[in-house]
C-alpha cells in the first residue's frame, strides 16, 4: 500500500491515539512536575486599647489570584517524586540510620503509603498470575475431555466471571463472603467465631481479593488454552499412547511444549492485567488493609477538597515505568526477532 | 482428547466430572445467588441473625406479604435514578462502538495491507499503549479537560472510550483482515479500483464476522468500563457502573444496600444474554491474537 493512501485510512485512529493515549502520558509527565500552590500568607496587625498584635493570616484573595493564574501549580521538580507519599527517600534513609535490625527497617518502609500499595500490588500479581495460569490449564484440559455436545452451555458457565466488569464481579462475591452473606455466616458458624469478618484482618481481606483475581481473571487463561488444545496433533499423541506414555507424562512431553508460545502470551496479559488492580478493593471496600497503586492514583483523584494532580500524576509516572519493566523482556524479544527477520 | 486408543479408567472420568462441578458451581453461583436476593428485602439477604431467612424468606414474608418482592427494582430504576444511568451507558456504548469500528476496520487494513517497516512500529505502539493503565491516562485528562471545561459531559467520555478502545480493536482486525487473502483487493487494484473503492467494494461485503467479534469487545468495554466514566462524568451523566458504586455509598450501612444488588443484576442480565448469543464471536476474539501468533 502506498504511504500516501496508508496515511489517509491510519490518520483517524491514529489520530485518536494520540492525542488521548499519548498526549495524556506526556501530560502526566508535566503535571508530576507541579504540586498546588502553598497558601498565601500576609501579617494582619490588629490594635484594641491594650495594644497592638499582629497575627499571620492567610490570604485568600491572593491566594485563589494565583491559583487561577497558575492553574497547574508552583514548579515542583523532582520533589513531589520524593516526598512522604511517594518514594521517601528521606523517611527510608531516617529509617536506615534508627532502626536497629533489618525486619525493623522494612517493617517501617512497608508502612509508607507507596511502598505498601507496591508491595500489595507486587503480591497480588505473584499469587494471582500463576494460579490463572494453572486454573485455566486444569479447565480446559478436563472440558476438553467432556462430549462435545454439552461443551457448550459448559464453556458459556465457565466464562461469565471474566465477563462482568471487575467491580460488579468482587461485589457479587464481597456480598456472599461478608459476614451477614452466606459464606461469610456459615463460616463464622463453622469456625465457631462470631467475629469472623472479612475486614477484621488484613491478611484475609488479601486472601479474599486475590482469591477473586484468581476467579476473574481464570475464564481467560481457560478460554486460551482451550483454543490451543483444538490444535495440539493428534499423531504424536497416538504414538505416545502405543510406547506406554502416562496421561501425566503426555501433557507433559507433547501438549505442554505445543502451546508453550500461548502460555507465556498468557501470562503476559494477566501480569498487565493484574498490575493495574484497582475495582476490587472498591468492590471488596477494602481500602482500609488493601491498596494498590492504581487506586492511590483513584484515590488523590476523587479527594474532596482538592484534587492531587501532581501527586497522581507522580504515582501514575511510576505506575507507568512499572509496566514498561514488566513489558520489557517481550519488547526486547520482538526487537531482536525483527531485526534478524530484516 | 477423544480418539480410539486413549482410554480413560472410570476413576478419571468421575474424578473430571467431578471437577467441572466443582468449578461451574465456583463460576456460576455467585450470579444465581445475587439474581435470587434481588427479590428479597434487605434484612433477608444479608441477613444479621440467620443466613437461611435468605432462603426461606422470612423477612420478606413479613415486609411485604409475599415470598419475592421487586421492591429493589422499582426503587433502584425509579427513584435511584437507574434508568438514567442505562440510558447513558446506551448512549455510551453505541457511540463508542460504532465509532470505533469504523476507525478501527480502517486502520487496520491500512496495517495489514502495508509491508513498511512503520506498520510494525505501530503495531507495537498499540500494544503498549494496550498495557497503559487507565487509571494513570485518567489523571492525564483531568487537568486539561477542567481548564477546556468539557469535563463531565457524556461526548467527552465517549470520545475518551473510542480511544482506549482502538489498541485492542486495531490488533485484533489486523490478524483477521491478515487471514483475508490479498489476491481479492489486488485483483480490483489491477481493473483500475482507488484503494478506498476496493475498501468498499470487495473488503467490506466479507468482514463481517472479525467486525463483529471487535464490536462485542467494543462494548464490553464501552458497557463494563468503572475507571474513564467514575472519574470524567459528573453525577448527572453517570452510567451504570459508577451508579452501582454510588449506591454503596461510603459506609455499606448507609448506602441503599438493595438498590445496588438490583441495580448489578440488572446491569448484567443484558450481558449474559448476549455474550450467550454471541459465545462462539467472544472465544474467537480471545483466541485470534493468541493461536495464530
Amino acid at each position: 500500500m502506498p504511504n500516501k493512501t496508508f496515511f489517509w485510512f491510519f490518520l483517524p485512529t491514529g489520530l485518536a491515539m494520540i492525542l488521548f493515549i499519548g498526549l495524556p502520558i506526556i501530560s502526566t509527565g508535566v503535571q508530576s512536575l507541579y504540586s498546588k500552590h502553598d497558601q498565601i500568607v500576609k501579617e494582619v496587625k490588629k490594635c484594641d486599647p491594650f495594644g497592638c498584635t499582629v497575627s499571620i493570616q492567610v490570604d485568600q484573595e491572593e491566594t485563589s489570584k494565583l491559583r487561577e493564574e497558575k492553574p497547574l501549580g508552583k514548579f515542583n521538580g523532582f520533589g513531589t517524586y520524593i516526598d512522604r507519599n511517594h518514594l521517601a527517600i528521606d523517611e527510608i534513609s531516617k529509617f536506615w540510620n534508627e532502626t536497629d535490625s533489618f525486619d525493623e527497617f522494612t517493617d517501617q518502609v512497608s508502612n509508607l503509603p507507596f511502598y505498601k500499595a507496591l508491595i500489595f500490588t507486587l503480591t497480588y500479581c505473584l499469587f494471582v498470575t500463576p494460579n490463572v495460569l494453572l486454573l485455566g490449564f486444569l479447565i480446559a484440559l478436563s472440558l476438553n475431555a467432556v462430549a462435545r455436545r454439552i461443551r457448550g452451555p459448559l464453556i458459556f458457565g465457565t466464562i461469565l466471571p471474566m465477563i462482568v466488569t471487575p467491580l460488579v464481579g468482587s461485589l457479587v462475591l464481597f456480598w456472599m463472603i461478608d459476614s451477614q452473606g452466606i459464606i461469610g455466616a456459615n463460616l463464622q458458624n463453622l469456625m465457631n467465631d462470631p467475629y469472623l469478618s472479612l475486614k477484621s484482618s488484613k491478611t484475609l481481606t488479601w486472601i479474599t481479593i486475590i482469591i477473586y483475581g484468581i476467579w476473574h481473571h481464570s475464564p481467560f487463561a481457560f478460554v486460551v488454552f482451550y483454543a490451543a488444545l483444538q490444535t495440539v496433533p493428534q499423531e504424536p499423541i497416538e504414538a505416545a499412547i502405543i510406547d506406554g506414555a502416562s496421561r501425566f507424562q503426555r501433557i507433559r512431553h507433547i501438549v505442554l511444549p505445543h502451546i508453550y508460545p500461548v502460555v507465556t502470551f498468557v501470562a503476559l496479559i494477566s501480569l498487565m492485567d493484574n498490575f493495574r488492580v484497582f475495582e476490587p478493593i472498591i468492590g471488596f471496600s477494602a481500602e482500609g488493609s488493601a491498596q494498590s497503586l492504581s487506586w492511590l492514583i483513584y484515590d488523590n483523584l476523587v479527594n474532596e477538597e482538592v484534587i492531587l494532580f501532581g501527586s497522581a500524576a507522580a504515582t501514575s509516572m511510576m505506575t507507568i515505568v512499572g509496566i514498561a519493566i514488566l513489558l520489557a523482556p517481550v519488547l526486547i524479544r520482538t526487537w531482536r526477532e525483527f531485526r534478524t527477520v530484516r | 482428547m477423544e480418539y480410539g486408543l486413549d482410554r480413560k479408567s472410570n476413576s478419571l472420568k468421575t474424578f473430571n466430572t467431578v471437577f467441572i462441578i466443582i468449578w461451574l458451581l465456583i463460576a456460576c453461583f455467585p450470579f444465581i445467588w445475587t439474581f435470587w436476593g434481588s427479590f428479597k428485602v434487605r434484612a433477608d439477604f444479608f441477613s444479621r441473625t440467620d443466613w437461611w431467612y435468605a432462603i426461606s424468606a422470612f423477612n420478606t414474608l413479613i415486609e411485604t406479604g409475599g415470598k419475592f418482592t421487586i421492591d429493589a427494582y422499582s426503587q433502584a430504576w425509579i427513584e435511584g435514578e437507574f434508568w438514567k444511568a442505562s440510558r447513558n451507558t446506551i448512549i455510551v456504548t453505541v457511540f463508542v462502538v460504532s465509532i470505533s469500528l469504523f476507525l478501527g476496520t480502517l486502520g487496520a487494513y491500512a496495517l495489514s495491507r502495508s509491508s513498511e517497516k512503520y506498520a510494525f512500529w505501530i503495531l507495537i505502539a498499540a500494544l503498549i499503549f494496550r498495557a497503559m493503565p487507565h487509571i494513570t491516562l485518567v489523571s492525564g485528562y483531568l487537568f486539561p479537560f477542567f481548564q477546556l471545561q468539557i469535563w463531565g459531559i457524556l461526548p467527552t467520555t465517549i470520545v475518551v472510550l473510542i480511544a482506549i478502545n482502538q489498541p485492542f480493536t486495531l490488533w485484533l482486525l489486523y490478524s483477521f483482515f491478515k487471514t483475508v487473502p490479498k489476491e481479492l483487493d489486488e485483483s480490483a487494484l489491477i481493473d483500475g479500483c482507488s484503494y478506498f473503492q476496493a475498501f468498499r467494494h470487495i473488503i467490506m461485503p466479507v468482514m463481517w464476522p472479525g467486525v463483529i467479534t471487535a464490536g462485542l469487545f467494543s462494548l464490553m468495554l464501552a458497557y463494563n468500563d468503572f475507571t474513564v466514566t467514575a472519574l470524567l462524568l459528573n453525577q448527572e451523566n453517570h452510567t451504570m457502573v459508577p451508579k452501582i458504586q454510588s449506591y454503596l455509598g461510603t459506609n455499606q450501612h448507609q448506602g441503599n444496600l438493595m438498590w445496588a444488588v438490583s441495580a448489578v443484576v440488572s446491569a448484567t442480565a443484558p450481558l449474559f444474554m448476549l455474550v450467550m448469543f454471541f459465545q462462539r464471536q467472544v472465544i474467537s476474539g480471545l483466541t485470534a491474537g493468541a493461536v495464530k501468533g
